[in-house]
C-alpha cells in the first residue's frame, strides 16, 4: 500500500512541482510572475484541445508548453519592455488566462481525454517496489524530475545560470557588466511559461485526462508558494510540493480510515503545514536571504 | 525595429489625465472586436457593458455595493504595499473579521440593543487586524515571508469559516442546512436610499480620504513612503521596520476585516460558506490600478466594479458567456498598465539599428 | 470618441427595434452556481433549460447567468432577471434561497423557483429531487459487485442531502450483504476534479473496490478505470469516460421539471409548491445498467420497479449509528427526516460533525 500511496502523491506533487521551478527560474532573475494559475490553466486546455484534436499526447504536451510560453511572453513585453507593475500585470494575466481557456475550451466540455501512455521502461519497471515506482511513471513526471536536475545544475554551475543570478540580484552591475537585462529577464520568463503550461497540459492528460472549467482549481497559487518556501533553491522545490503532496494525499487516508477529525480541519493541514515548516527554515536568516533575488520585482530601465 | 523607453524628466501631466482614456479606447476596441468574432453585435454589447450600468440608479447603486468592499480592502493594502509589507492574504481577514463580527449575533442573539452593531463593527476590525498580525509577527520574529503565510491563511480561514457555519454556528431552526440564522435588525447596517447600497460606502470614503491625508501629510506617512523606499535611510532617520510591518498589517487587516463584517451585516444578513466572490484577491488589482493612491484607488474601484457588473450584464441580456467578460477584464487591466508607462516614459520606435547592449528591447 | 458613442447608441437603438419585432410570451431565466462546463450539476440545469426551450419552439425566451457566487452577487443577479422582465426565475443552488425570498418580495409579479432549499413564499416554489433513490439502487449493485465487501464513498459536504444519499447507499447494500462496509472521505469541494481523484485513489488504496461519489467531476470514475475497479457516473451518464467501468449512473434530469413549471407560467396557473419528485416522475433517472452480469441487472430493475411503484427505500427498520431506532419495520421516514438528515445509520464509521 505504501507503494501505491507513493504513486498517487508523485502525481499529486508534479504539476506543483512543474508551476514552481519555472517560477524559481522566473523570480531568480528578478521578475515575480504572479499569473502561474492563469498560463497553467491555458497549459491545461490548449493540451487537451491539441491532444484531443490531432490524437497524439506528444502533440499535447507541446500545445500545452507553447500557450504557457505565449501567455508569458505577452507578459514579459508588458513588464519588460513597458515596465508596468509586475503584481498587477501577473493578476490579469490570470484573469486573462481562466476567461480565455473557458472559451476555447467550450467544445470540449465532456469529451473524454487522451491519457498519456505510462512510459515503461523494459524490465525496470518489473522490479519489486521501486520498479512501479521509480521507472513505471508518465513521461511528464520524467520530465518534471529532469528540468529540476537541469536547472538546479545550470543555476549552480553554469555561466548561464551565474548571468541569470546576476541580474536578479544586482541588475544596474550586471547591466554596466555588458549583460543584456532584458533578454535574460524575457528568456527566464519564457521558461516559467513553459513550465506553467506544462503543468497544466499534466493536470489534463494525465492527471485527470479532461477538460473542465477552473481545473487547476488553486494550484498556480500554491506553486507560487512553494517557490518562497523553497527560499528559491530547486531542490527545496522539491522537498516542497512532494511535501504538500504528501499531506494532501495522506488527508485523505486519515478520513478512510475513520480519524473522526473535522475534516476541514485536515483540509487545513497542508496550509498549516507549509507555515509551519516556513517558520523553522526562515528562523535561520543567513540560509534564506542568501538565496533572495535582491531585484525581486523591481523594474529595470537601461539608461541610454 | 525595437521599442526604446526613455524617461521623462518629470511625470506627464498631459498622460497623467490621458492614459486612462486610451487604456479605456484600446479595451473598448479590443472588446469590440471580441463581441463581433463571438458573433454578437458589437455597438450594442460595449453598451451594455459599459455605459447601461451607469444609466439607471439601481444598478449605479449595485455598482456601488460592489465597489465598497474593493475600496475598503485596497486602501488598507496601498498602506502595506507602500511601506513594501507584501500582504496578499486580504481574501482571509475579509472572512476572519465577517467571522468575529458575528460572534455577537449567531452566539449571543439574546444581546440585541443600540450597542450591537457598533460591536460588531469593532469585533470585526480586530478580527481581520489580529489575523494579519500572524504573518507579521512571523516576519519579524521568524523572517518568514509574509507573502507566503498570508496567502496560506486564506485557505484556512475560508474552512474555519465553513467547519462553523456547517458544524457549531448552523442555524438551529435551518434543517442542518449550512448558514447561520438570519440577523436582527439591530445587527444589519442601515441603508441608503431604497436598494441594497448601505452605509458602508461612507466608511469607504471616509478610509479613503482619512488615509490619503495620512500618506500626503503626516509623520506616519513620511515614516511609510522613506521605510517602503528605502528601509536602510529609514533606520538612519529612526524609523523602527519591524514597528512599521506591524503597522501596515493591522491597518489593512482591520479594514479588510471591517469590510467583511459590513459585508455581512450589509447585504447578506447572515453567515454562509462562501461570503467572498474573491473580494481580497481583486482588491490587490484595484490598489495597483490605483497607483496605491487611496483617493485614485475609489476611482478604481469603481472602474473594476463596472467590470464585473458589465459582464454581468452582457451575459444577462446578450448571452455573452462570463468568460468574454473575464478576458475583457484581463484586456482592461492590461491596457491601463501599459498607458500608464506614458506617463514616465516616452517611447521611441526605432529602425533597422545594430544593438548595442543594454537597450530595452524584444 | 464621439463618433464611437454615436455608433453605440445607434446600435442599440437597432437592436432595441429587433428585439421588439420578435418577443416571446414568456421569458424564463435562470441562475447557476458553477460553470456550464462542470458536465455535473450547472451542466445538468442547463440541459434542462435547453429541452425546455425547445420544448416551447420560441415561444419561451431563455437567458441564464453562470458561476454566480453565493454572496452578496446572487442577490444582484436575480434582482437584474426580475427588472429585465423574466416572468420566471429558477435559482438552482441553496445558497440562493434567502436572496431569492428577498427579490421575490419585492417584484411579486415574477414566479421565482429556488432548487434544493426549504423557505417557499406566496411567489417562490422550491424544487429538488430524490437523489437517494438512485443510490438505495447503487447500494446494491456495490454489495453485489464487490469482491472486498468495501465501497468508497467521496463526499462534498455534510449537508442532508449527501448524508441521506451516503445512508441510502448503505441500506442497499446492507438488504444484499449485511456486513457491507462504506469507506467516505469528505473532498470539502463540490468540484476539484485533482482531488476527487486523489480522494477516490486513496479510497482504492484502502481497501475499496467500488467508488461512489457525491461530487460533481467525472474524475474519480476515471481513477477507477484506470485501477481496474468499478465505479458509478454522478449527475450525467459518464459512461464515456470509463466505459468499462461505469455500472449506472443517477442522471438528473431537471427538463419535464422546467416545461412543467413553465407550463404552468403560460397558462396562468402557476402556484408556489414543493416539489420533491424522483425516479417515479423521471426527475431521478438511472443510466443503462452496463459491465453488469444479468441477475444483478435484474434485481437493480425490480428495485427501480419498486421504488417507481412508490416504495421508500428508508423505511424501517432504520438503527442510527449510535444504536437508537430511527425508524421501526414498516414504518417509513417522514420526508422530512430525509431532508434535513443529519445522523449515520448503524455500520458507517464516519462521524459528523455537529
Amino acid at each position: 500500500m505504501f507503494e501505491a500511496i507513493l504513486l498517487t502523491v508523485i502525481t499529486a506533487a508534479t504539476p506543483l512541482l512543474l508551476a514552481a521551478i519555472g517560477e524559481l527560474v522566473v523570480e531568480r532573475s528578478g521578475v515575480l510572475n504572479l499569473g502561474v494559475e492563469g498560463m497553467m490553466i491555458m497549459g491545461a486546455v490548449t493540451g487537451f484541445a491539441v491532444a484531443n484534436l490531432t490524437g497524439s499526447g506528444t502533440l499535447g504536451i507541446l500545445g500545452a508548453i507553447g500557450a504557457g510560453m505565449a501567455l508569458s511572453a505577452l507578459f514579459g513585453f508588458l513588464v519588460l519592455v513597458l515596465v508596468t507593475n509586475q503584481v498587477a500585470t501577473g493578476l490579469a494575466l490570470t484573469l486573462l488566462g481562466l476567461g480565455l481557456s473557458g472559451l476555447i475550451g467550450e467544445a470540449f466540455i465532456g469529451v473524454p481525454g487522451l491519457k498519456l501512455e505510462k512510459l515503461d521502461l523494459p524490465f525496470l519497471s518489473d522490479l519489486p517496489f521501486v520498479g512501479p515506482v521509480i521507472f513505471g511513471q508518465d513521461p511528464i513526471v520524467y520530465m518534471s524530475v529532469a528540468i529540476v536536475i537541469a536547472v538546479a545544475y545550470a543555476l549552480a554551475r553554469t555561466r548561464a545560470g551565474l548571468v541569470l543570478r546576476a541580474v536578479g540580484d544586482n541588475h544596474a552591475s550586471a547591466h554596466a557588466l555588458g549583460l543584456s537585462v532584458l533578454k535574460v529577464r524575457f528568456l527566464a520568463v519564457l521558461f516559467g511559461g513553459g513550465c506553467a503550461g506544462l503543468a497544466g497540459g499534466y493536470m489534463s492528460l494525465a492527471y485527470t485526462p479532461q477538460w473542465v472549467e477552473n481545473m487547476t482549481a488553486g494550484r498556480g497559487w500554491i506553486a507560487l508558494a512553494l517557490v518562497v518556501f523553497a527560499s528559491w533553491l530547486p531542490w527545496r522545490v522539491v522537498i516542497g510540493a512532494y511535501l504538500f503532496g504528501a499531506v494532501t494525499v495522506l488527508t485523505f487516508h486519515a478520513q478512510a480510515v475513520g480519524a473522526g477529525v473535522p475534516s476541514q480541519l485536515l483540509s487545513s493541514l497542508p496550509y498549516l503545514a507549509t507555515i509551519v515548516v516556513l517558520v523553522l527554515i526562515s528562523s535561520n536568516r543567513r540560509l534564506t536571504l542568501v538565496n533572495t533575488p535582491a531585484c525581486l520585482g523591481k523594474p529595470f530601465v537601461p539608461d541610454r | 525595429m525595437r521599442i526604446v523607453l526613455i524617461k521623462r524628466a518629470e511625470h506627464s501631466r498631459l498622460m497623467t489625465g490621458l492614459s486612462p482614456v486610451i487604456a479605456v479606447a484600446l479595451t473598448m476596441l479590443s472588446a469590440a472586436l471580441l463581441f463581433a468574432i463571438a458573433g454578437h453585435d458589437a455597438g450594442l454589447a460595449l453598451y451594455k457593458f459599459f455605459i447601461e450600468p451607469m444609466t439607471d440608479l439601481w444598478s449605479l447603486q449595485e455598482l456601488l455595493v460592489k465597489a465598497v468592499p474593493l475600496v475598503l480592502i485596497a486602501c488598507g493594502l496601498s498602506i502595506c504595499y507602500l511601506s513594501n509589507n507584501w500582504n496578499i492574504g486580504a481574501e482571509g481577514q475579509f472572512v476572519m473579521g465577517a467571522l468575529a463580527g458575528s460572534v455577537l449575533p449567531v452566539l449571543f442573539p439574546a444581546f440585541d440593543n443600540g450597542l450591537t452593531l457598533p460591536l460588531m463593527l469593532l469585533f470585526g476590525a480586530a478580527g481581520g487586524a489580529l489575523y494579519a498580525l500572524v504573518p507579521a509577527v512571523l516576519k519579524i520574529r521568524f523572517n518568514t515571508n509574509e507573502i507566503l503565510v498570508s496567502l496560506m491563511l486564506v485557505y484556512v480561514a475560508n474552512l474555519t469559516l465553513d467547519y462553523l457555519v456547517r458544524g457549531p454556528w448552523r442555524d438551529p431552526a435551518g434543517f442542518n442546512f449550512p448558514e447561520t440564522a438570519l440577523f436582527s435588525a439591530s445587527a444589519m447596517l442601515p441603508t441608503i436610499g431604497d436598494g441594497r447600497l448601505s452605509v458602508s460606502l461612507y466608511a469607504a470614503i471616509a478610509v479613503a480620504i482619512l488615509l490619503s491625508l495620512l500618506l500626503a501629510r503626516t509623520l506616519k506617512g513620511f515614516e511609510i513612503r522613506v521605510l517602503g523606499e528605502s528601509p536602510r535611510a529609514g533606520s538612519f532617520a529612526g524609523f523602527s521596520q519591524k514597528r512599521m510591518t506591524v503597522f501596515a498589517f493591522m491597518v489593512s487587516g482591520g479594514l479588510a476585516g471591517l469590510a467583511g463584517i459590513m459585508e455581512v451585516a450589509g447585504s447578506l444578513g447572515q453567515l454562509q460558506p462562501t461570503i467572498s466572490p474573491g473580494y481580497g484577491f481583486t482588491a490587490i488589482i484595484v490598489a495597483f490600478l490605483g497607483r496605491l493612491n487611496p483617493l485614485a484607488i475609489v476611482v478604481a474601484g469603481f472602474v473594476l466594479a463596472l467590470s464585473y457588473i458589465g459582464g454581468e450584464s452582457v451575459q444577462a441580456s446578450m448571452g455573452i458567456s462570463d468568460k468574454i467578460a473575464s478576458v475583457v477584464q484581463g484586456m482592461l487591466l492590461f491596457f491601463v498598465l501599459a498607458c500608464d508607462t506614458l506617463i514616465l516614459y516616452r517611447i521611441k520606435l526605432q529602425f533597422g539599428q545594430t544593438a548595442k547592449g543594454g537597450h530595452a528591447h524584444v | 470618441m464621439k463618433n464611437i458613442l454615436k455608433a453605440a447608441v445607434a446600435a442599440v437603438a437597432l437592436a432595441a427595434a429587433g428585439s421588439a419585432a420578435q418577443a416571446a410570451d414568456l421569458k424564463a431565466c435562470f441562475i447557476y452556481v458553477g460553470p456550464v462546463g462542470d458536465f455535473g450539476w450547472s451542466y445538468q440545469h442547463d440541459q434542462g433549460r435547453q429541452a425546455m426551450e425547445k420544448h416551447f419552439a420560441g415561444k419561451v425566451e431563455t437567458a441564464y447567468l453562470e458561476s454566480v457566487p453565493e454572496g452578496a452577487d446572487a442577490e444582484r443577479a436575480i434582482e437584474r432577471f426580475a427588472r429585465e422582465g423574466c416572468g420566471i426565475i429558477f435559482t438552482t443552488s441553496f445558497g440562493y434561497m434567502n436572496p431569492t425570498l428577498k427579490v421575490a418580495q419585492k417584484y411579486p409579479k415574477v414566479m421565482f423557483e429556488h432548487a434544493t432549499g426549504y423557505k417557499t413564499a406566496k411567489n417562490v416554489a422550491t424544487y429538488n429531487s430524490k437523489f437517494h433513490e438512485g443510490r438505495y439502487i447503487l447500494g446494491q449493485i456495490a454489495a453485489k459487485m464487490s469482491k472486498k465487501g468495501t465501497a468508497g464513498y467521496i463526499g462534498s459536504f455534510p449537508i442532508p442531502e449527501v448524508v441521506s444519499g451516503i445512508n441510502s447507499f448503505l441500506l442497499g447494500a446492507q438488504s444484499v450483504n449485511p456486513d457491507f462496509k462504506v469507506k467516505i472521505v469528505w473532498a470539502n469541494s463540490w468540484f476539484d476534479p485533482a482531488k476527487e481523484a486523489d480522494a477516490a485513489k486513496a479510497l482504492i488504496d484502502q481497501g475499496a473496490d467500488i467508488i461512489s461519489q457525491h461530487t460533481d467531476s467525472t474524475a474519480p470514475l476515471q481513477v477507477a478505470a484506470e485501477r481496474g475497479v468499478l465505479g458509478f457516473g454522478q449527475a450525467s451518464d459518464m459512461i464515456a469516460f470509463a466505459p468499462k467501468s461505469q455500472l449506472t449512473a443517477i442522471v438528473d434530469e431537471w427538463g419535464p421539471y422546467y416545461i412543467e413549471r413553465v407550463q404552468a407560467v403560460l397558462d396562468g396557473k402557476w402556484e408556489s409548491k414543493q416539489t420533491w419528485h424522483g425516479l417515479k416522475e423521471g426527475h431521478v433517472v438511472m443510466a443503462p445498467y452496463t459491465n453488469l452480469p444479468d441477475d444483478v441487472v435484474a434485481m437493480a430493475k425490480a428495485t427501480e420497479e419498486k421504488i417507481k411503484g412508490g416504495w421508500e427505500p428508508f423505511t424501517g427498520p432504520i438503527i442510527k449509528q449510535d444504536g437508537t431506532e430511527a425508524a421501526a419495520a414498516g414504518v417509513r421516514l417522514d420526508d422530512g427526516a430525509i431532508l434535513g438528515m443529519n445522523w449515520y445509520i448503524k455500520g458507517i464509521d464516519d462521524k459528523l460533525p455537529q
